[in-house]
């Protein structure tokens, strides 16, 4: 008898892999959120994702708007996507890049026809989309075919001491397998950017990542605002974080210790081919940063947090873990792994790196998360600048 | 393999400031460095609570302090050994509009 596989995934037509299997109902704006919404309600299989934006965004904000969406629908956990959009132009645009993927694509527009019909129609198509995703079946995967993603929140100094050191167990294990992990809050690097510099794997990349920081930077330091309780956050402040620099200091404790071999522009996905460690240019705000790691192709994320964050994703696992027994205890539905007991000397980091690949390994093979199972599944845009 | 429960972690040795390992009670104290897994002693002058920091060393006005063998702040009032750190005598040494 053949052993049991240690990872499993699906296949899509374009050679990507997911660990989950959506059929997605996807609204191009905030106007089409309703009719998303109610087709996911007659066809109960299928996952609507409602945002906020999508209308009179110009430039390099709508064009992220654009690359969100549709790095959305080419995701690995997604098999079919349902657009819905106001007017047909911009549905098509996000249609016809997630169509190149070869994966099943719809696309439905409201003005001229209404909800109520354009529920019905896609409905129609959205039911077939789901009994056909059905019958996908997974097959062995490996660390190669599975990006993964890191990002904590609600962090405090336990998030330094154990749950970011013991996401890094996790980081350099993937890499070492042949995966690629992406790491991203740009201003949560301030006090320690120096050491990310120093890890990035010739001068090309240097530079980029520099450049990326510097420019975030000044957009926060230009406005000269008091950004104690921001960031850190009053989460943050809380659990007995004072500074930015201590944050970022715990903050990059996650990152493991393999060089970063690229920087990505928020919801850029790498080249498939070269596989490691990137850091992408994002928001430290947990919804925002996670669903542009996902827009990039990132299935499964790891979440360290330290008082208690509850954030999910709609396609992406989002997978918790605390090295604060007090946060174990009274949030423990939303923890998948308690890493305390590193704090309580009762294990070693190599231990509870191998509880953390654990966990994963039993996630990708399709146990849900605690975030899934509650239904959390913020999908959260990233907007650069002001709508026309 | 279970060892004693320290009372508070610091990352390095040299490190000027350590976090509560558990609710603290003003006293004596047992600390374990994360790094060089050597033992520490250390009087806390002030109850704290778990993950918050106090002071291994005096540090006047304007000092570095000093985490994961990195500058994480400076002293924003002087602080004597054994002190609670936090937002009301620390502040960011990067972020200077950042303070309470």
């Amino acid at each position: 008898m053949a052993s049991k596989p240690r990872l499993t995934g699906y296949r899509r037509p374009d050679g990507s892999m997911g660990i989950r299997n959506h059929v997605i109902i996807l609204p191009v704006d905030d106007l089409s959120n309703a009719a998303a919404e109610a087709v996911a309600k007659v066809v109960p299989g299928t996952l609507a994702l409602p945002h906020g934006y999508g209308r009179l965004q110009f430039g390099e904000d709508l064009e992220l708007t654009f690359q969100t969406l549709i790095g959305t629908g080419l995701n690995g956990n997604v098999a079919a996507v349902v657009v819905i959009g106001i007017e047909p132009k911009w549905t098509e645009r996000v249609a016809a890049g997630i169509a190149k993927s070869g994966k099943p694509v719809a696309t439905f527009s409201i003005e001229g026809k209404g909800d109520l019909q354009v529920i019905a129609d896609a409905a129609r198509v959205a039911q077939i989309f789901l009994q056909d995703a059905s019958e996908i079946t997974r097959e062995v995967a490996s660390e190669g075919d599975l990006i993964m993603s890191i990002k904590c929140g609600e962090s405090d100094t336990t998030s330094g001491l154990g749950s970011c050191p013991t996401t890094s167990q996790a980081v350099d294990r993937w890499v070492a397998a042949g995966g690629t992990v992406f790491f991203g809050e740009t201003s949560e690097l301030t006090g320690g950017e120096h050491l990310i510099a120093g890890r990035c794997i010739d001068d090309a990349c240097r530079r980029a990542f520099q450049e990326t920081y510097d420019n975030y930077i000044k957009v926060i330091e230009s406005t000269g605002a008091n950004l104690l309780g921001s960031q850190p956050t009053q989460g943050n402040i809380a659990g007995g974080l004072t500074t930015i620099e201590e944050k970022a200091l715990g903050n990059i404790a996650k990152t493991g210790s393999v060089p970063v071999i690229g920087v990505l522009k928020p919801a850029q996905a790498p080249d498939r081919k070269k596989q490691g460690l990137y850091f992408m240019d994002t928001s430290s705000a947990a919804a925002e940063c996670v669903t542009l790691m996902a827009a990039a192709g990132a299935v499964v994320h790891l979440f360290p947090t330290g008082q208690g964050n509850v954030i999910g994703n709609p396609i992406v696992p989002v997978l918790k873990l605390t090295a604060n027994k007090k946060t174990a205890g009274s949030m423990r539905e939303h923890i998948d792994l308690d890493v305390s007991g590193l704090l309580r000397q009762e294990y070693d980091l190599t231990k509870a790196g191998d509880m953390m690949m654990e966990v994963i390994e039993r996630t990708v093979n399709g146990r849900l998360c605690s975030a899934e199972a509650l239904g959390h599944r913020e999908y959260t845009f990233t907007k650069l600048y002001i709508s026309a | 393999m279970a060892k004693r429960v320290p009372d508070f972690l610091l990352h390095h040795d040299g490190d000027s400031v350590a976090v509560a390992n558990d609710d603290l009670q003003p006293g004596e104290l047992y600390g374990l460095s994360v790094k060089e897994q050597s033992e520490h002693k250390a009087v806390l002058n002030h109850a704290i609570p778990l993950g918050h920091k106090f002071a291994l060393k005096d540090h006047a006005e304007g000092e570095a302090i000093i985490k994961y063998g990195i500058q994480v702040g400076i002293a924003s009032a002087p602080i004597k050994r054994g002190d609670y750190v936090h937002t009301h005598n620390m502040r960011s040494y990067r972020w200077q509009a950042s303070r309470a």
